[in-house]
C-alpha cells in the first residue's frame, strides 16, 4: 500500500516537472531562440533577470513546487534503482533513510534561497 | 508475503536489450539520464544558492560557471531532459493505457504487448529528437 501511495506521487511529481521544468527549460535554455522571435529579453542568468525573476512572488512559489516535485522525483527514482539490486531489507531501510534526510535537507536549503532572495531589497 | 525474485545481473542488466529490444534501451536510456540529471539538479541548487550573497557573488559564479566546457555539460542536460521528459511521458500513457490499444480475443496473427507499443514508442522518440534539435539550434547560437 505504502509503495503504491509513493509511485503514485511518483507519477503525479513527473507530472508537476513536466510542466514546471518545461517552461524553465524553455526560459532558460531557449533564451536565445526566443530573444529572436522577440519574446523575452537576453540573457536569462544575467543578474537584473534573475533576482528580478526571484523578487516575483509566482517565481518564488513555483521555485519550491519545482525543488519538492524535482527531489521526490529523483530520490525516489534514485532508491527504486537502489531497490532493484537485491539489497537486505537493513541496507534497503539504510538507503531510503539517508535518501530521505538528504531530499529533506536539500528542499529546506533551496526554500530557504527562495524565500531570502524574494524578500531582498535594493538587489 | 510477496516473493522477491534476486536481480541476478544487477546493473549490467541495463546494458543488454535481449527479447525487449528498443523498449528496453530506452529503460537504460531512462536511468543514465535521470541520473544525470539527478546530479545536476543536486548541484543547481548549490549554485542557485549563491544568490543569497546578492549580486557580485551571483555574477563571479556564473562568470565561473560561463566557460565553454560547462555551456557543453549544460547541453548535455538539455538532452538529457528532452528524452527523460519525453520518455516519461510514454511510460505515463502506457501505465494509464492511454494509445496502447484495448485487450482483445488473441487471433492469428498474434499481436503482443512491445509490438502494441512500437507506434507509440517511435512517435514519443521522434517529439524527442525534435525537442533535442531545438535545443542544439539554440546552443548554436550560445556559442556564435
Amino acid at each position: 500500500m505504502r509503495e503504491s501511495r509513493l509511485w503514485f506521487w511518483h507519477i503525479l511529481s513527473a507530472a508537476v516537472i513536466l510542466v514546471l521544468l518545461g517552461i524553465h527549460m524553455g526560459i532558460m535554455h531557449l533564451g536565445e531562440l526566443l530573444h529572436m522571435a522577440g519574446i523575452g529579453s537576453g540573457d536569462p542568468v544575467d543578474s537584473s533577470q534573475v533576482f528580478g525573476r526571484s523578487r516575483q512572488a509566482v517565481f518564488m512559489i513555483t521555485y519550491i513546487l519545482l525543488l519538492g516535485a524535482g527531489l521526490f522525483h529523483g530520490l525516489y527514482g534514485l532508491r527504486s534503482m537502489f531497490f532493484e539490486l537485491s539489497l537486505s531489507k537493513s541496507l534497503e531501510k539504510l538507503v531510503g533513510g539517508v535518501l530521505a534526510v538528504a531530499g529533506i535537507a536539500l528542499f529546506l536549503y533551496g526554500s530557504y534561497v527562495a524565500i531570502v532572495v524574494y524578500q531582498m531589497n535594493g538587489v | 508475503m510477496q516473493q522477491r525474485l534476486k536481480n541476478r545481473l544487477g546493473i549490467m542488466g541495463w546494458l543488454g536489450g535481449g527479447r525487449y529490444g528498443m523498449d528496453r534501451y530506452a529503460y537504460a536510456l531512462h536511468r543514465i539520464t535521470g541520473l544525470g540529471i539527478l546530479a545536476y539538479f543536486i548541484m543547481h541548487i548549490i549554485v542557485t544558492g549563491q544568490r543569497t550573497g546578492g549580486v557580485e557573488r551571483w555574477e563571479s559564479t556564473m562568470a565561473f560557471f560561463g566557460s565553454t566546457p560547462f555551456k557543453i555539460g549544460e547541453f548535455l542536460v538539455v538532452l538529457a531532459f528532452a528524452f527523460h521528459a519525453v520518455n516519461g511521458l510514454r511510460l505515463i500513457f502506457v501505465e494509464l493505457g492511454w494509445w496502447i490499444g484495448k485487450p482483445g480475443t488473441p487471433s492469428f496473427p498474434y499481436t503482443y504487448s512491445t509490438l502494441r507499443h512500437r507506434p507509440l514508442f517511435i512517435v514519443f522518440m521522434v517529439v524527442a529528437a525534435v525537442l533535442m534539435i531545438i535545443g542544439g539550434v539554440d546552443f548554436y547560437f550560445v556559442l556564435k
